[in-house]
């Protein structure tokens, strides 16, 4: 027995030693991707920043987009990000009560999460080729802000419903039944009872929502942005500039792809701070629901 | 006041009955949607296989619808292009992303873990054109300076990039799957004289394994329908890649490059949509998949 313990101890001694640094070895990819990330956003910046001034912001494109501002992309990303939303913040937060407050626990209910969770997954050129498909040709909307809108807003639909079915499920059943024994129906229960204290988690998940589909380029693609336009759009069924793919533009289709490098950046810096702005407002917002859920005992 | 009472009462139960009915429409929706998109993509993409023999379609080696006299429609190089990209990227963010859930979930606490998941999610939510851009200015001239090759737009660079875009999936995915490993599990361990090294490799990694794999089928789900940033470094020749440096096309981005310049209703439309059928079938396919191992691993939590 004596014998072993010479190795036991050396063996226990490399068994603490991986236990105390292990962790800080895991810690090395995880540090190198945040550096990583850090590193890409100083870089944009640094290169970005300089193009960035009132008049970029508030000027179309000049002399062949080699030249001016970005206001028109700035103008269609907000709409048709605005248009998306209309579509799929009421449908979704409606899913949403409908799956947490009234769902029976049956096969229909399995295939409705499931369809929602399989639509999160599907990848955003397919919603591109479904909204060129059904919006644009069969239900004749061609190019335009709605068509794109509305392929949007099919996308960002499972996004809203996932972030909002959580809010409303996260209210004790407590607040339902209070209401419920004071004779209301179960509408009303949920309309004053539920609603207004899972507020706050459904608007995060819109804000998250709202980011995101700022991003996105693959399902406008086809179904309504464009390359350069003089005009604002200035109805639902024009075509329009926005900030995604005026980058994806400018940096591979432009025919002077060195000479508008700068306003590249400038785009995309602009893009990032549209999508973090929103992104930052909804985690801060986040971070204040929780610490305020103080009904959760 | 009981003459108003019961009209306005049964006023109140239609009210009731309405939002319900609007609640259940609502919801339908979302299933309607996946079989509209499933619908459209095959009556549209069978419609290919009036001019292209499915066969040619599935396994010829070429894709040049362009082609004068005779197009060709072979799927393969797409494939290839899409899998290998795929494979490079989960072959950096598979060990990464565990490695850093492992961290996460078991190491660290408060506020950093707080920061660390935000800015990791933060990353995911970043617009794929802006990593595209970044690829395109950055990686490539990197790679192509690096490793002596003319261009840097090719399968390596896709790659790499694909391995950035999925990590936070796997990240997020894996640290829940450790997650709702149970602490009397840990406990256990700990109780046996372990240390929490040995705990997090030897007990909670296995009890989590299937929510890992589902991380990895997740990252892997991302990385094959990412269509902008891949469009933007990969380098988009059609061909079958010999080496890293050879560039690839992926099946969305022939979608995204093509779609606009097919004529509409010909066999070259009708193929985009078969391709469309193609990522649909292998995005719904993971995602099942990846659910069925997330439930399967809560249901091992549970006596």
């Amino acid at each position: 027995m004596t014998g072993h313990e010479p190795a036991q101890g050396r063996r226990l001694r490399r068994t603490r030693f991986a236990s105390n640094y292990g962790f800080w070895a895991l810690g090395i990819p995880l540090a190198a991707f945040l550096v990583f990330i850090v590193y890409m956003f100083a870089y944009l910046l640094r290169n970005g920043l300089g193009v960035i001034s009132w008049r970029f912001l508030t000027q179309p494109p000049l002399n062949g987009m080699t030249e001016g501002g970005i206001w028109p992309c700035i103008v269609g990303t907000v709409l048709v990000t605005f248009v998306s939303l209309v579509f799929s913040v009421p449908i979704g937060v409606f899913s949403a009560i409908y799956l947490s407050e009234y769902a029976p626990a049956n096969f229909a209910t399995r295939g409705i999460r499931s369809s929602i969770r399989s639509l999160a997954g599907i990848p955003s050129i397919v919603y591109g080729l479904f909204g060129v498909a059904l919006f644009v040709s069969a239900m004749k909307l061609g190019l335009s802000i709605l068509s794109s809108g509305l392929t949007l807003g099919l996308m960002n639909l499972p996004w809203i419903i996932a972030t909002a079915e959580e809010a409303i499920s996260a209210i004790p059943g407590s607040f339902r039944e209070g209401a419920l024994a004071l004779g209301t129906t179960k509408w009303e229960a949920i309309r004053h009872n539920v609603l207004p204290y899972a507020f706050p988690g459904i608007l995060t998940g819109i804000l998250l929502a709202v980011a995101r589909t700022m991003g996105e380029t693959a399902p406008i693609l086809f179904t309504g942005v464009t390359y350069y336009t003089r005009q604002l759009p200035n109805s639902l069924s024009s075509k329009f500039m926005a900030l995604p793919y005026h980058l994806f533009a400018l940096a591979t289709q432009h025919d002077q792809m060195m000479k508008v490098r700068p306003i590249a950046f400038g785009t995309a810096i602009v893009l990032l701070a549209f999508v973090l702005l929103f992104d930052v407002v909804a985690f801060v917002f986040r971070l204040r629901t929780a610490s305020a859920n103080k009904w959760q005992v | 006041m009981a003459g108003t009472g019961r009209p306005r009462f049964r006023s109140r139960k239609l009210t009731d009955k309405a939002a319900g009915a609007v609640f259940r429409a609502s919801s339908l929706l979302s299933a309607v949607v996946l079989l509209g998109i499933l619908l459209f993509l095959l009556l549209y993409g069978v419609r290919t296989f009036r001019e292209v023999p499915i066969l040619r379609f599935l396994f010829g080696t070429v894709w040049n619808p362009d082609a004068y006299g005779e197009p060709a429609y072979g799927l393969i190089p797409l494939v290839l292009g899409s899998l290998l990209s795929t494979a490079i990227a989960l072959i950096i963010a598979v060990p990464l992303g565990i490695a850093s859930a492992i961290l996460i979930s078991e190491r660290l606490k408060g506020w950093v873990r707080v920061a660390t998941k935000t800015l990791v999610e933060l990353f995911a939510g970043f617009p794929s054109v802006v990593l595209g851009f970044f690829g395109l200015v950055v990686l490539a001239p990197f790679i192509a300076h690096t490793f002596h090759v003319p261009s840097g737009l090719n399968l390596l660079n896709a790659g790499v990039l694909l391995g950035f875009m999925s990590l936070p999936t796997i990240i997020s995915v894996s640290d829940d799957a450790l997650r709702v490993v149970p602490h009397s599990y840990r406990e256990a361990a700990y109780a046996l004289g372990a240390t929490p090294w040995t705990t997090a490799f030897r007990i909670v990694l296995p009890a989590a394994r299937s929510g890992i794999l589902a991380a990895v089928m997740l990252g892997f789900g991302r990385a094959v329908g990412e269509t902008m940033a891949v469009m933007m470094v990969a380098g988009n020749a059609a061909i079958i890649p010999h080496s890293l440096f050879d560039p690839i096309r992926t099946i969305t981005s022939t979608i995204a490059i093509e779609l606009g310049e097919s004529a509409f209703g010909s066999a070259h439309y009708y193929s985009l949509f078969a391709l469309g059928c193609v990522l649909f079938i292998i995005a719904l396919g993971t995602n099942l998949v990846a659910e069925s191992l997330i439930k399967r691993e809560k249901r091992s939590f549970t006596l």
